[in-house]
């Protein structure tokens, strides 16, 4: 059951994976959401729980990246074409790029614009930047971008493993989702 | 000769005069600064305002004797951020439509120590009179006064920030107002 062979993820990349992937759209969800709202005091606790929720987010990648280091993720089907596979390597390394991107240039666009992340309210970020309109102002961009990156990734993401499902009948997500998985 | 010596006496009294005199002076605005810091979401954030005007008169040997009134034009609030400086003009914060500026006048100086005074007097905001007390140092070099330093407000207590916002969870109560005030020289 929890044997770390290369056919199957371990327990925990597969835990990690899934509290990932809700904190990531959700939080991209929110961030969509809370931007156009006009100021107010919730306005202000909801920027606040994002860039937790960020920090959070760069945190667990952190450890995942860490994780699969040491517990290598298992080999593609062999039946994938080699441009499939070396799609999926591609977009993994973006995913992670972006997993780390998407908050650190929040966190740069946050101090610039002059508000450092005290985490959970309690634990104070220190801030690269110092305060700068005009580069806040191309942050904000950068940062807005970044996150629609991430969300195409996403999307693709998810829409490759439902077809690996569907389409090819190989065991992809299945792996992923172990209740996919044929009892035997 | 001894009359010119006298003259040149008199004269040279008559320059250094101003020094000692307590002629009302303008602040140099352009080198003094009043800003503000206080917490939002546990966060500190700062902020100033970029036009303000104050009329001096004052003597550190005679603080008592003191008049000093300082005007703050509220519109121009800086916080480095256009959203929040549309909304801190807005009604529920300075209203300043209504009350555009702030005013401090310092009714009471007195000396706490070499360099070192206690101003007290009644700031008004938005229509709220409230006296407060404000610590500051004097140092005069260079041709030049300068006045430092900061006093603590409550700014339920003038109504910035009604509604939704006096929640201090978000945006807290205490305001720590620093400011420095460069006086022209004594000529």
């Amino acid at each position: 059951m929890s044997s770390t062979s290369a056919t199957e993820f371990t327990g925990t990349a597969i835990g990690l994976h899934w509290i990932a992937a809700v904190l990531i759209i959700g939080n991209l969800a929110f961030g969509l959401y809370m931007v156009d709202l006009p100021l107010s005091p919730a306005k202000l606790k909801y920027f606040s729980w994002h860039k937790w929720a960020g920090v959070t987010i760069f945190l667990l990648s952190a450890a995942r990246l860490l994780w699969k280091l040491g517990h290598p993720a298992p080999a593609l089907p062999s039946s994938m074409p080699a441009w499939q596979r070396k799609a999926a390597n591609a977009s993994h390394h973006v995913l992670y790029l972006l997993f780390f991107a998407a908050p650190l240039t929040g966190w740069l666009f946050s101090s610039a614009a002059g508000f450092q992340t005290v985490y959970f309210g309690v634990l104070p970020i220190p801030d690269l930047l110092s305060k700068n309109k005009e580069l806040a102002d191309i942050l904000r961009v950068v940062h807005h971008f970044t996150n629609y990156a991430l969300a195409a990734l996403v999307v693709l993401h998810a829409a490759a493993a439902i077809k690996h499902h569907v389409v090819d009948g190989d065991d992809v997500l299945a792996r992923m989702l172990p209740f996919l998985k044929p009892r035997n | 000769m001894k009359r010119r010596a006298i003259v040149v006496a008199v004269a040279t009294f008559a320059l250094a005069l101003p020094a000692f005199a307590q002629s009302p002076r303008k602040i140099d605005a352009g080198k003094s600064r009043i800003r503000f810091a206080f917490k939002q979401m546990n966060v500190p954030v700062e902020g100033g305002f970029r036009k303000f005007d104050a009329t001096v008169s004052f003597d550190p040997k005679k603080p008592e004797a003191t008049k000093a009134e300082f005007e703050v034009e509220l519109g121009s609030i800086d916080l480095g951020n256009s959203e929040g400086e549309t909304e801190a003009k807005r009604k529920p914060w300075l209203h300043i439509e209504a009350f555009p500026k702030a005013k401090f006048v310092a009714s009471s100086v007195k000396a706490a120590g070499p360099g070192k005074f206690v101003a007290t007097g009644p700031l008004s905001i938005k229509g709220v009179s409230q006296d407060i007390t404000a610590p500051f140092s004097l140092v005069d070099a260079g041709g030049v006064r300068t006045v430092e330093g900061q006093f603590p407000l409550k700014r339920l207590q003038f109504k910035i920030g009604e509604g939704p916002w006096s929640d201090t969870e978000t945006v807290a109560d205490e305001v720590t107002v620093r400011f420095k005030f460069v006086i022209p020289s004594t000529k």
